[in-house]
């Protein structure tokens, strides 16, 4: 029987496959589906200090083999996720999460994860850096490997989790910014957020979103993130959960052949609710069929 | 909400672009009249959300517009066909508070999640009035289909080439001792609706939606009630708690 099982900074997780951030929810309402147990972890809905309603409709448009979003961070804010929906989460689910946060300044990200580290339930926090939504936030921090590794800095002085930080595709560098948050202390990091895009709608001539642009994802931008998962492996020694486009078993092991130790899946999961559960369970048959034993033993796999 | 392949039975046009599909598989998940269905289309990566116009224990009915690269695929598609749905999606609307006589008001593809609604209204004995509002002659679908329930039926065109000259909310001006209403259509007739309507009633409204269950939150507005998201905790809502 082959071997799905991988690890992150000394957390074993059954299999590499997770939910990412976003279009999950706080995982509780899948549950109606399936016994969500059986998922590697999950990462939840950004959270942010303050509770967000977000950008204005429309949010979404179609691409080819994709789709963008301009959700905007809509969350109910720290509080109300640790006392409400961190409690539901519990009910069904039994292992530990990802805690997703994003901020507007330093301070911002250093209290909410403050907060969120003071919660059993949780793993890892995954620091968002790189969120395209948001004005004056997410991104903008995500964009410099300065600002990046100071809020690297700020987060990990008052939490004692292990702080993986989220990095964003919109950048000329990826590998400097990826460098700077493991100098800073970061002890992951996952990797890539959507890409900035955007349509425009023939019949009104104007975009489609109404914030005009928004993160690209889906299976178009695959070969962006396995690019991008490997150069950043090449360069740095801490973990990588590798996210982009990622939609089949086989995707999840060109993942981790480019360097990723976990995987996560995003919008695959708005397509086809049961697309984490097919991907666990398609696994074994695929790892044979590819004669692997140990997911472990492919990590970086593909690199000389 | 349940995911499983459907055969498409029949997909014929009843007016202009537009078309009734009838599909069988299992709608063990619908639970309500207005409730919508999300449909997977090859080559496209999101579903396509539409509302249910009727449903029985093995098979439901969809009334679709062609207006976009999605629907026109729907729309060449044949009988013997199968296409993957989500089921059972959104709230749908609220029977118990209909009174004896509700009113159903609808505009154009809007009409469809009524039909049932009326059905099921007339099941239980009550009397529902329609009023389904059309651009035109060549537009209108399903008046006989309502009749044939029993349901006095009021025709609206803008251009006047079926019943009554206007909109929806001239007929309903001139209809009394309604005890609620439901209503689904474009927003402005929506908007139009809530302002001549003498009573409490119920919206379905209509969005670009991400997953249509609730995951994204691609749909989400606000109510008098907090934050929604039209595809789960919507497609309708009440009177009392809308913002407009």
């Amino acid at each position: 029987m082959v071997d799905i099982k991988t690890s992150l900074s000394g957390w074993q997780l059954d299999n590499p496959v997770i939910p990412a951030s976003g279009t999950f929810g706080f995982g509780y309402e899948f549950s109606e589906l399936y016994d969500i147990n059986l998922l590697g972890s999950i990462s939840l809905k950004g959270t942010t200090k303050e509770p967000r309603f977000g950008n204005p409709l429309p949010r979404i448009a179609e691409t080819p083999c994709g789709m963008i979003n301009a959700v905007g961070l809509q969350n109910p804010g720290i509080d109300a996720v640790i006392n409400e929906e961190l409690p539901k989460l519990k009910a069904c689910y039994h292992k530990k999460v990802i805690a997703n946060i994003s901020g507007f300044s330093v301070e911002d990200y250093a209290y909410t994860c403050e907060k969120i580290d003071q919660e059993d339930m949780v793993g890892i926090i995954e620091v968002n850096v790189s969120c395209p939504n948001v004005h004056n936030g997410g991104m903008t921090f995500g964009t410099t490997p300065q600002s990046a590794a100071e809020v690297t800095r700020a987060v990990k002085a008052v939490t004692t989790k292990p702080v993986y930080i989220k990095l964003s595709p919109n950048v000329t560098d990826i590998v400097s910014i990826a460098k700077a948050c493991e100098d800073a202390g970061a002890d992951g990091l996952s990797l890539i957020n959507t890409l900035l895009g955007m349509r425009v709608d023939l019949k009104t001539k104007k975009p489609v979103i109404a914030n005009t642009m928004g993160g690209f994802s889906g299976p178009a931008i695959l070969p962006v993130a396995l690019r991008m998962v490997y150069q950043v492996y090449e360069a740095v020694k801490i973990p990588i959960i590798g996210m982009g486009g990622v939609s089949c078993a086989a995707d999840v092991i060109e993942m981790m052949l480019c360097g990723a130790s976990a995987v996560q899946v995003g919008a695959q999961n708005l397509v086809d609710p049961f697309a984490c559960k097919t991907i666990i369970e398609q696994l074994p048959t695929v790892m044979q069929q590819y004669k692997i034993e140990r997911l472990t033993d492919i990590i970086g796999g593909a690199h000389e | 909400m349940k995911q499983s392949d459907f055969t498409i039975l029949s997909n014929q046009k009843i007016a202009q672009d537009v078309y009734e599909m009838k599909l069988a598989g299992d709608t063990s998940a619908i639970t309500a009249p207005g409730q919508f269905v999300n449909i997977r289309l090859d080559g496209l990566f999101l579903r396509r959300p539409i509302s249910v116009c009727d449903y029985d224990a093995n098979s439901l009915t969809l009334i679709y517009k062609v207006v976009g690269t999605g629907t026109a695929q729907m729309s060449r598609m044949q009988a013997g066909e199968k296409l993957d749905l989500l089921t059972g999606l959104g709230n749908g609307y609220n029977l118990s508070k209909s009174g004896e006589k509700p009113l159903l008001i609808g505009g154009g593809v809007g009409v469809p999640p009524l039909y049932n609604l009326a059905k099921q209204l007339v099941a239980a004995g009550k009397h529902p009035v329609a009023v389904l509002g059309f651009n035109s002659e060549k537009d209108v679908f399903y008046k006989e289909e309502f009749e044939k329930l029993g349901v006095q039926t009021h025709i609206a065109t803008a251009d006047g080439s079926m019943g009554q000259k206007g909109f929806v909310t001239d007929v309903v001006k001139t209809l009394q001792d309604y005890s609620y209403f439901y209503t689904c259509g474009p927003e402005p007739m929506l908007k139009a609706v809530y302002d001549v309507t003498a009573t409490d009633g119920e919206f379905s409204f209509e969005e670009r939606m991400g997953c249509g269950f609730g995951a994204c939150m691609g749909c989400s507005c606000k109510t008098k009630y907090g934050n929604k998201r039209i595809c789960k905790e919507g497609p309708v809502l009440c009177k009392e708690e809308i913002i407009w």
